[in-house]
Parts: C-alpha cells; sequence; structure tokens
C-alpha cells in the first residue's frame, strides 16, 4: 500500500477545512482588531485608512448595553428552551424505552417530525397561530401570544418544538444500546420502573444528555431564525433582540465590520465557555472529582 | 436484526403481561405528539383556505380555496416560488452529495488507515464542531465577496459541504461495516488503494452514507443564516429565505396571509414525504454497522 494513500483520500476534507473554516475564522480575529480611521473630513485619497486597533473592538463589544440587554434576552430564552426541550425529550425517550406503551411507534415519528420543518417554516407557522386574528388557541387561552412578556415564552415554544424530537431519538438510540439483562436484574431486585429509569437509565445515559445539551447550548447562543421571521408580526422584537442579530445588523445594515467581527467572536467564547463550564459541572457532579 | 427485534419483542410481551399496561406514559406520549402534529395540521388547513374563509371559518375546518392558493403562489412574481423549490433541491440534494462523497472518503482512511498525524487531522476536524456557525458566516461572505462569488450558487453550496459530525459518523461507521480481512485479501490479490476503496469500502458504507446524506440533506435544507447572508438576488433564493421575504412583504396585508401559509406547507411537504419513507435510516448512531 501506498503510504500517501490516507493523505490523498483526506485531502478534500482538509482543503475544505482550511478554505471554509480556518481562514474564516483567522480573517474574523484580524478583522475583529481592525477599524476604519477617519482623518479630516473623509475626503479625498488616503482620508479613511483601516488601522490595527488590538482589543478596542471587544472592549466596545463587551460595554454595549444594547448587546448585553440582549445577552439577557437570550439567557432567560435559552434556560428556557435547554431545561423544557431536552426534558421533554429525555422523557419522551424513557417513556419510548419503557415496554409498556401503546402507539410507541407512531408517537415516536409524530414528535420526531418537527425536524423536518425547516426553523423559518416553524416559526411562520406558530407565528401565524398565536395571531389574534387567526389563532385557534386564544378562543381558550386569554393571551396575547406575541405581547412583550409573552413573546419570550412563544419564541422558546418554536425551538422547543423543532428541538425535542431530535433530541429524543438521540436518547432513545442511546438507551436502545443498553443491554436489557440489566433492568432484568434490577427488576429482580424489587426495583420499579421509576426507580429503573432514575438510577440505572440515567446514569447511562449522561454521556448522551451532556452530547444534547452541549450541542443544545451551541444552538441557542446564536438564536437568529425565530426571533427574526417572528419580527414582521410582532412590534415588541427588537432588530437586536438576540446578540446574533446585531452582528448581521452591525455587518450588513450599517456596515460596521469591524464591531460584527468582534461580536461574533464574543459569542463564539460565551458559548464554548458555557459548553466547558457546563462539561466540568457535569463531570465533578458525576465522578465527584474536585 | 429481524431476530433481535423478535426476541426483544417477546421479551416485551413477557414482561408487559406481568404488569399492567401504562396508560399514564402512553398518554404522556400522544400528548407530545399531538402538540408536534398541531401546528402542521393546522397549517395543512389553513393552506386549503381562502383569504375570506381564513378569517371567517372555524379554524379547524377545511376550506375551499385550495387550488387558487396554489395557483396564485406559483402566479406570484412570476412563479419565484418554483425557484425556491428548485434551488432548494440544487443546494440540499448537491451539497449533501458532495458532502456524503467527502465524509466517507475520510471516514474511511480515518478507520482504515495507521498514519502519522491522523489523530492530530481527526481531532481538528472534529473540532470543527464546536465553532459556531456565527463566525464563519461574515468572513466567508466577506471572503467570497472578494473573489467574485458571492451571491453565486456556490456561496451557498460550498461552505457546506465540510461538516464534521458526518465524518465523525463515517469513520465510526467504516471502522463498524468493513471488516479488515477483506481489504487484507484485496491487498494480496493485487489491488491498489483507489480500487480499495471505490470498489470494496464504498459499497459497503453505502448503508451508513445513506444516513448521512439525509441528515446533511436536511441540514442544507432547513439552513437559513448562510443563504439569507450570501445571497442577494431572490432568483437564487431557497425556500427558507424565500418564505422569509415573502413574510415579510405580507406581513401586514392579510390579503398575503393565504400565499404565505399555503408557501409554508408546500414547502414543508417534501422534507415530511422524504422523512416518512426513509424512516429506517434516521439513525443517530452508526456503530453497529448495520442499518435496520
Amino acid at each position: 500500500m501506498k503510504r500517501s494513500a490516507p493523505y490523498l483520500f483526506l485531502t478534500p476534507a482538509i482543503v475544505l477545512f482550511t478554505l471554509f473554516l480556518a481562514v474564516p475564522i483567522g480573517y474574523t480575529v484580524y478583522l475583529a482588531m481592525r477599524r476604519t480611521k477617519v482623518s479630516g473630513l473623509g475626503l479625498g485619497k488616503g482620508a479613511r485608512r483601516e488601522v490595527f486597533v488590538g482589543f478596542d473592538n471587544f472592549a466596545a463589544a463587551l460595554s454595549d448595553a444594547e448587546l448585553w440587554n440582549g445577552w439577557l434576552r437570550v439567557l432567560g430564552y435559552g434556560a428556557l428552551v435547554l431545561v423544557v426541550m431536552l426534558g421533554l425529550a429525555l422523557l419522551f425517550a424513557l417513556l419510548l424505552d419503557s415496554a409498556r406503551v401503546r402507539l410507541a411507534k407512531f408517537s415516536r415519528i409524530a414528535i420526531f417530525l418537527p425536524y423536518a420543518v425547516p426553523g423559518v417554516a416553524a416559526t411562520l407557522m406558530w407565528g401565524f397561530l398565536y395571531l389574534p386574528s387567526l389563532s385557534p388557541i386564544k378562543d381558550v387561552l386569554e393571551v396575547n401570544f406575541l405581547g412583550a412578556t409573552a413573546v419570550t415564552y412563544s419564541m422558546a415554544n418554536v425551538a422547543v418544538w423543532g428541538g425535542v424530537g431530535f433530541n429524543m431519538l438521540v436518547l432513545y438510540t442511546a438507551l436502545r444500546a443498553i443491554p436489557r439483562d440489566l433492568y432484568e436484574a434490577a427488576r429482580l431486585d424489587g426495583a420499579s420502573e421509576v426507580q429503573i429509569a432514575l438510577r440505572v437509565k440515567i446514569p447511562i445515559l449522561t454521556p448522551a444528555i451532556i452530547l444534547t445539551t452541549v450541542f443544545s447550548i451551541i444552538a441557542t447562543v446564536q438564536v437568529f431564525t425565530e426571533p427574526s421571521t417572528l419580527r414582521p408580526l410582532t412590534n415588541t422584537i427588537s432588530s437586536t433582540w438576540s446578540p446574533l442579530m446585531k452582528v448581521y445588523r452591525d455587518a450588513f445594515v450599517t456596515g460596521d465590520l469591524y464591531s460584527a467581527a468582534a461580536t461574533s467572536i464574543v459569542i463564539a467564547a460565551i458559548s464554548l465557555v458555557l459548553s466547558f463550564g457546563f462539561l466540568r459541572v457535569v463531570r465533578n457532579r458525576a465522578f465527584g472529582e474536585g | 436484526m429481524a431476530a433481535t427485534t423478535v426476541a426483544a419483542s417477546h421479551r416485551r410481551a413477557r414482561v408487559a403481561t406481568r404488569r399492567p399496561l401504562g396508560l399514564v406514559p402512553t398518554a404522556v406520549l400522544l400528548v407530545g405528539a399531538i402538540y408536534c402534529l398541531f401546528p402542521v395540521f393546522w397549517v395543512m388547513i389553513a393552506a386549503t383556505k381562502s383569504p375570506g374563509e381564513l378569517f371567517s371559518t372555524a379554524t379547524l375546518a377545511f376550506g375551499t380555496g385550495f387550488a387558487d392558493n396554489v395557483a396564485q403562489l406559483f402566479a406570484y412574481r412570476d412563479g419565484v416560488f418554483w425557484l425556491w423549490a428548485l434551488n432548494t433541491l440544487i443546494y440540499a440534494g448537491g451539497g449533501a452529495l458532495l458532502s456524503t462523497a467527502v465524509s466517507a472518503i475520510s471516514g474511511y482512511a480515518l478507520a482504515k488507515y495507521r498514519f502519522p498525524g491522523r489523530n492530530v487531522i481527526f481531532n481538528v476536524l472534529i473540532g470543527g464542531i464546536l465553532v459556531p456557525s456565527v463566525v464563519l458566516a461574515i468572513p466567508q461572505y466577506l471572503l467570497f465577496a472578494k473573489i467574485g462569488l458571492a451571491d453565486t450558487y456556490w456561496a451557498v453550496l460550498l461552505p457546506q459541504i465540510l461538516h464534521p459530525y458526518s465524518i465523525y459518523l463515517a469513520r465510526i461507521y467504516a471502522a463498524a461495516a468493513i471488516p479488515d480481512s477483506l481489504l487484507e485479501a484485496g491487498r494480496i490479490d493485487g489491488a491498489g488503494d483507489w480500487t480499495l476503496m471505490s470498489r470494496v469500502a464504498m459499497p459497503l458504507m453505502v448503508p451508513g452514507m445513506v444516513t448521512i446524506f439525509l441528515f446533511q440533506f436536511v441540514a442544507i435544507w432547513n439552513n437559513f443564516l448562510l443563504p439569507f447572508i450570501m445571497l442577494g438576488d431572490d432568483n437564487k433564493f431557497p425556500l427558507t429565505v424565500g418564505l422569509f421575504t415573502l413574510l415579510q412583504a405580507g406581513s401586514n396585508q392579510p390579503s398575503l396571509y393565504n400565499l404565505i401559509l399555503t408557501g409554508a406547507f408546500l414547502s414543508i411537504v417534501p422534507l415530511i414525504a422524504l422523512f416518512l419513507t426513509m424512516q429506517r435510516y434516521w439513525r443517530t448512531d452508526l456503530s453497529s454497522g448495520a442499518v435496520k
């Protein structure tokens, strides 16, 4: 066998990685440290120059009140989505895995179905369901789903609806891989189904739960599609509702690429800190390491 | 695999006779199923209503305007909806095909060869999972703009080919599905690396590749941020961005609501069909090496 073969096979992936991951990341970091400097009236050749400003843009991003408000909104929204979505996904997976459920296949397919619906279409459907003039839910519940306080919950509902099935499938797949004998042993010891779920299944599921949580954190921190799509239907969502919406506005509406680059790095850093922070907490809890 | 299912259901049957059927778990799951089906069902009904019926008839009663709505949607701006559907198919189909090919060949190399740098390459590629798309979208746009490819099909296709998680899945699948002995036998018979890859490894990886293709197809079909940033010309929009602009244009005009709802309904039908017909390939773990 030729020694070069594996490298040749990996070339497409490495080239794509370099072009569409490594170079863009490097370029973002480069942009984030620069700014246009205008001298004089900004007229004439050389009046506008791009200069190196170090960490100024990051400092500006971190002291931007509008961005902080965005973080607070996304924090509330994200906590809600993560807890409800992953809680329901775990509950559904455990129920499907317990032997005593009828119509399990129907339920599994139905709950996974929203995965096939694009975020824009999902938000659009729910958005129209929330509209006071169309909503069938409004007849039952006297709530304005698109009001200032309710809108966060309404948006979280869209994310939960879209994400619960995929996470359920990941957890369910992991559950099916556990040898059944383990449960038989627990049953012989007199454990109830609930006890088996809490004491046997959930501990074994921990790696899968961690994986789904980390992916969900990364996705939630970058929330963009849902608030952007819901915006035309209500006046309670600003153009900078989430940090990523502000990045978009800075980059493509106000044309401040440097701030946008710095803010996007801050978003990435925060999602990594949250993911690794979560991993750390879980590891300490699960394995008792200080 | 069939034997395992039979054994499992026997075991399940035995357990079930020992204990009463769980009504509460069944009910909870059904409530979950109804919650997930309800909006899809509602948008299907809404798509059948004429603009007048949308606001006057009972929300869950079918209307009479479906054909009109579809005709009106297809006539909207000279049939731009058709273009959006076609574009989506090109992006999702082409992107997923290329992505699957790259992932499969990379996964095979990583699983079946020992070479210096293997772990470094794997870890760096997989590290890409953790990079939030937000740090990539703007520089990708700027770089594409520099080489004059922003607002082209390439700008949406190319960045979505590399998918670290698919490489990870392909590696696991290749490790489980391709026996080393088969590769050895091929080498003894004088087959080169390329022949082994294309004639022995890839055919064995097909079931895993179908799963990778499906996940990537859905991911690209559902993607909004990248095409939204890259494209300005609405003849190149995929359905997600098209629907978004339709909503922006029509949110203040209730007379356009039926158009938007019909568009939303039609744009989810193909994916739901694909999803229901390919049930057995929707798996999140490929380590067993065989698709059930």
